[in-house]
């Protein structure tokens, strides 16, 4: 739900209060600006992403944001020498920027991947496939995120 | 709440049951990948459940030592039909019940065990399996002398507005099904498919469970879990649904 | 007792096909971003990585996020050239682990 994901006051105290009892660095539970570029940059480097050869398939409007269903596809003949080394999945407003990330050995077969994926808002979802020749290609989706009517909980 | 608003001046409007023919179950609103979900077994996160309930229902328990398939043999012969007919009356409690409330009452009387508590993983599971036995055949709850002052009371119910929006089951899904509130279509309520996942819990839940989601959100008071209420509901939920298809267990949004 | 994991992986195949496998795992996938009813944080649990073997040698292997919906379910693909066996692995939070096989006769 949205309201989960904003930082309130109360979220900032528990943050600080987290931090200067030394815990591990904490995740804001917001996205924020620019984070999906540099999980991007720290997934490929500094790899040149073209757009192309990758289907990014999700429905346009959701029924429900907590499961989604993704499949990215990418043109390639998957033979020892041309072929799919990795598909990487990137979303701009959960409070991460990763969806998932998949290797694909060898004898892979297809480079295709379905699976169920959590989206907190309406946004744009970017797959990046890494070929075998160093190349990345990508392709980029907007989804719309809505609640569902009747919630479970009294929640403000 | 401005919906709120609109559906309690529609809900003047003279209310009518569906007409049978126009029932239709909420997975024909469901999008095709959903509806994939709830067909394939391998991708139904419900198939996990199912598959607890069946190991359960072989085990052993309770002061007695007995296993539901000790006195019920194989599930796949003797429950078909049974969670197509639930809830049903029974002669021990005087009134109906639903089909945990019958699965504890075997755990309670023939086991002689604890009973489940509602909404745990075990009564789920059992529920699933037994419900799947029932996959596709037709709802089938009876309505005779002892059976109709409780889905009478059912009917009450689900007529009456209630909670802060003033809202009943009716105005929504007998007056409006089929139009958007909130931008998700409203469907006609048919209890079809439970024990069901549901994509909003990430997780199989009861009818019950569900009837306390609307509840609260009509913002009215929920009942404790295992109310006669519920299962006066759900006769009457079961009994409009009379001759459509149990899906259980389903996949809902 | 509880089942854990679902796999669907046909139990025969023609040389050189290329097969559809699916996998299904019950898990939560708490994403540690939830607050509980005190406020507080729910720590993160999920499952991190996911492997997939034939016959030893590694065709297909993902990282998960908090993103993945919860009972994570993922369909994909190999070339089916010998008869064997396919070795499924879930490692996650909390020293999650669980192993599936699922053998394959390929004529």
């Amino acid at each position: 739900m949205l309201m989960r994901f904003k930082i309130t006051r109360r979220d900032a105290l528990l943050l600080g209060g987290m931090a200067a009892a030394g815990a591990a660095s904490p995740t804001p539970s917001a996205a924020v600006p620019g984070q999906m570029e540099a999980a991007i940059r720290k997934a490929i480097g500094d790899a040149k992403v073209q757009k192309g050869r990758v289907t990014l398939d999700l429905p346009p409007l959701v029924e429900n944001g907590n499961s989604v269903p993704m499949t990215v596809t990418v043109a390639s003949p998957m033979t020892e020498n041309d072929r799919v080394k990795a598909i990487h999945v990137f979303n701009e407003k959960n409070p991460q920027a990763n969806v998932i990330s998949v290797q694909f050995g060898p004898h892979a077969g297809k480079a295709e991947v379905s699976t169920r994926i959590r989206l907190a808002d309406t946004q744009k979802i970017t797959a990046i496939a890494v070929m075998s020749d160093g190349t990345c290609w990508s392709d980029t989706q907007d989804v719309v995120v809505t609640l569902a009517a009747c919630l479970e909980d009294l929640q403000p | 709440m401005t919906a709120g608003v609109c559906l309690a001046l529609l809900g003047s409007i003279a209310a009518a049951e569906i007409p049978l023919d126009q029932r239709r179950s909420g997975y024909d609103n469901m999008s095709a990948a959903t509806r994939a979900m709830q067909d394939d077994d391998t991708s139904n996160p419900a198939t996990l459940s199912v598959l607890d309930g069946e190991a359960l229902w072989s085990r052993k328990t309770g002061e007695a030592g007995k296993s539901c398939a000790d006195c019920h043999g194989d599930a796949a012969s003797s429950m078909p039909g049974v969670s197509a007919r639930y809830p049903a009356f029974s002669p021990a409690k005087n009134r109906p019940i639903d089909i945990e409330q019958r699965i504890n009452l075997c755990r309670t009387e023939q086991q002689k065990a604890e009973p489940f508590a509602y909404e745990s993983r075990e009564l789920l599971a059992l529920s699933a399996f037994v419900g799947k036995q029932s996959r596709g055949l037709p709802i089938a709850v009876v309505n005779d002398a002892k059976t109709k002052p409780f889905i009478d009371a059912g009917q009450r119910l689900y007529s009456a507005r209630q909670g802060q929006l003033n809202l009943s089951c009716q105005n929504c899904h007998d007056d409006n099904w089929g139009q958007k509130l909130a931008g998700v279509p409203l469907v006609q309520g048919h209890p079809n498919g439970y024990p069901l996942y549901r994509l909003e819990w990430q997780s199989l839940g009861s009818l019950q469970r569900r009837l306390r989601n609307c509840l609260i959100g009509m913002r009215a008071e929920p009942y404790a879990y295992g109310a006669g209420e519920y299962v006066d509901l759900e006769l009457y939920l079961m009994w409009r649904a009379r001759g459509m298809k149990l899906e259980t267990p389903a996949v809902r949004p | 007792m509880s089942a854990r994991a679902l796999i669907n992986v046909p139990k025969q195949a023609k040389r050189g096909d290329v097969i559809e496998i699916k996998t299904l795992i019950s898990h939560q996938m708490e994403t540690g971003f939830r607050h509980g009813t005190n406020g507080r944080m729910i720590p993160r649990d999920i499952i991190t990585t996911f492997t997939a073997k034939y016959e030893g040698e590694e065709i297909f292997s993902t990282t998960f996020f908090p993103a993945i919906a919860a009972n994570p379910f993922v369909t994909f693909y190999a070339v089916a050239d010998k008869s064997g066996t396919f070795t499924f692995t879930w490692e996650g939070d909390n020293g999650f682990s669980v192993t599936e096989e699922a053998k394959i006769a390929v004529a």
